[in-house]
């Protein structure tokens, strides 16, 4: 028996709560470089901690995801200059306590990295950027607003970030704020007192495609840990557990919320990653901008499909896709059982001639080839404004 | 979970409990543990012949896939078709009811040299410890 989840700890970054994982008896593994939670069998496991986050609320340490604050220097309008040089979405268009996901991109129109980015002010903007890809963004952003008058100011190690998910986050976060919840969109945030400390980000986001918050507080140990307890104790009526990274990836699968790495990489343009409408063409130049009006006009050769496996067999992350006649055809970027639909579900790159719904595929599975067909995105959608249901 | 005392063990967490020339084999509850919710199981057919230290077959949870490899050589019987519907029973009963194969065994001595359950308890004790450092 060998797991391809084997974890090595010694050099790894921890997060502020990393002890309190190991406390909890948390399986721990090397992510991006980062010791962090995969799952909690105090939870009941990986599945228990994905139904928890669709039926009702989970919280995630996601502390490891990096941030990036970029401020206007002396004359204003320099912060925003630099975001819409260096990422595809419009950020003129961001009201301040909005946010958006974007990317920035390569001069080839590929990935740096997906963010999310929040208008804090005028000119202050914060980029949230994933974990394994902190130092190099932070380098691609120093190096690529020289020519702007703004100041960047790498915030990762300031804050622990927490994620409270699902159809009950709200009800949990209004015990532990002041903050008007109900006034924040999707999308949206505000500052406001959370567990007595003032001024905490509140931001309506996740990566979980369920409704959610991700606040971030300081990151000293004690407070982080503090936070977390009251979070917890919060959530206790509404049946709250700790996740982990394990119960993340399935929920984004899910929602077909790309992953660094997989879906988006340096080798895969914005078309062919199916996010044209976070990329803003009419907006002005940015990097990545020329190369992606090229590869428009010469046409898309793979595009992300989502695909269900027909036959038994679960679909895995560098598979191959092949067509009727055993051809290879394209690549697994995800793929994974879906705890929610009880099916097993993937994303692939193949070309546009075999992206329609009910497209048949064939997945190589150990040197088999295993039926699966393509199917709508996103796999999974919630159905917003309807009531919470009622979670025993 | 308790070892039965009367299993064999092998490094990479399966376990063997033979009678005779006939054997049935599974994986540890280590093994379930440190896979989590096993979803999948892939197991030969009868007839199969498996060699020793060789993958014959795969289990899989939501996150990983694992070859499991046999503790000794011989002929497959049977495959516990129960787990095709119910993979769990990985996780709730692994010594059990949640069995993988039976085997003729091509050298039944050949199994004295696999760990007990006292070796075996210890082995893992030593791995936890080098993982948590």
């Amino acid at each position: 028996m060998e797991s391809t989840t084997i974890s090595h700890t010694s050099e790894l970054r921890k997060t502020p709560l990393n002890a309190l994982h190991r406390g909890l008896g948390a399986k721990m593994v090397n992510f991006g470089g980062w010791d962090m939670p995969v799952e909690y069998p105090s939870s009941g496991g990986l599945i228990a901690e994905h139904k928890a986050v669709r039926a009702s609320v989970g919280v995630f340490d996601v502390s490891h995801m990096g941030d990036i604050r970029i401020r206007s220097g002396a004359k204003q309008g320099g912060a925003l200059a630099a975001v819409q040089h260096i990422s595809m979405n419009d950020a003129s268009k961001l009201a301040i306590g909005q946010a958006h996901y974007s990317a920035m991109l390569y001069p080839e129109g590929t990935f740096v990295d997906d963010v999310i980015v929040h208008r804090l002010g005028e000119d202050d903007f914060l980029l949230v950027i994933n974990a394994g890809t902190r130092e190099k963004d932070i380098n691609w952003v120093r190096q690529n607003t020289k020519g702007f008058d703004c100041v960047v100011e790498d915030l990762s190690d300031a804050y622990t970030q927490l994620a409270i998910q699902g159809p009950r986050a709200v009800e949990v976060l209004r015990k532990l704020t002041d903050a008007e919840l109900s006034g924040i969109k999707n999308y949206w945030f505000t500052y406001g007192t959370v567990c007595g400390l003032k001024n905490t980000l509140i931001a309506r986001t996740g990566y979980t495609g369920e409704d959610g918050f991700e606040i971030y507080v300081p990151s000293d140990v004690a407070t982080s840990e503090k936070v977390w307890k009251q979070v917890m104790e919060a959530g206790r009526e509404f049946g709250i557990i700790p996740c982990g990274l394990g119960a993340r990836n399935t929920l984004r699968l899910e929602s077909k919320m790309a992953l660094y790495g997989h879906e988006i990489s340096d080798k895969i343009n914005v078309w062919e990653a199916g996010l044209e409408r976070y990329c803003k063409m009419e907006k002005g130049d940015f990097i990545g901008r020329a190369a992606l009006e090229r590869a428009k006009a010469a046409g898309l050769k793979r595009t992300l499909v989502g695909i269900e496996m027909v036959e038994r067999g679960i679909a895995r992350d560098e598979y191959c896709c092949c067509n009727e006649t055993g051809e290879k055809i394209g690549v697994i970027t995800s793929g994974s059982p879906s705890p929610t639909l009880g099916k097993n579900i993937a994303l692939a790159y193949v070309p546009p001639a075999y992206s329609a719904v009910d497209t048949n595929l064939y997945v190589e599975i150990r040197g088999q080839k295993c039926k699966a067909q393509v199917v709508p995105t996103p796999f999974y959608k919630r159905v917003r404004k309807a009531a919470a249901p009622n979670v025993s | 979970m308790a070892y039965p005392k009367t299993y064999r063990y092998t490094k990479d967490h399966e376990w063997i409990d033979v009678k005779g020339d006939l054997a049935t084999i599974g994986i540890t509850d280590h093994a379930q543990h440190e896979l989590g919710d096993v979803v999948f199981v892939e197991l030969p057919k009868p007839g199969t012949k498996i060699e020793a230290g060789k993958s014959f077959g795969t289990v899989e949870s939501v996150k990983a896939v694992s070859e499991i490899y046999a503790p000794a050589a011989g002929e497959v019987l049977e495959a516990n078709g129960e787990l095709h519907n119910t993979p769990e029973k990985i996780n709730s009963d692994p010594h059990g009811a949640a069995w993988l194969i039976k085997v003729r065994l091509a050298n039944p001595a050949a199994v004295n040299s696999l760990m007990d359950a006292a070796a075996y308890e210890a082995y893992i004790a030593e791995k936890g410890k080098e993982t948590s450092a």
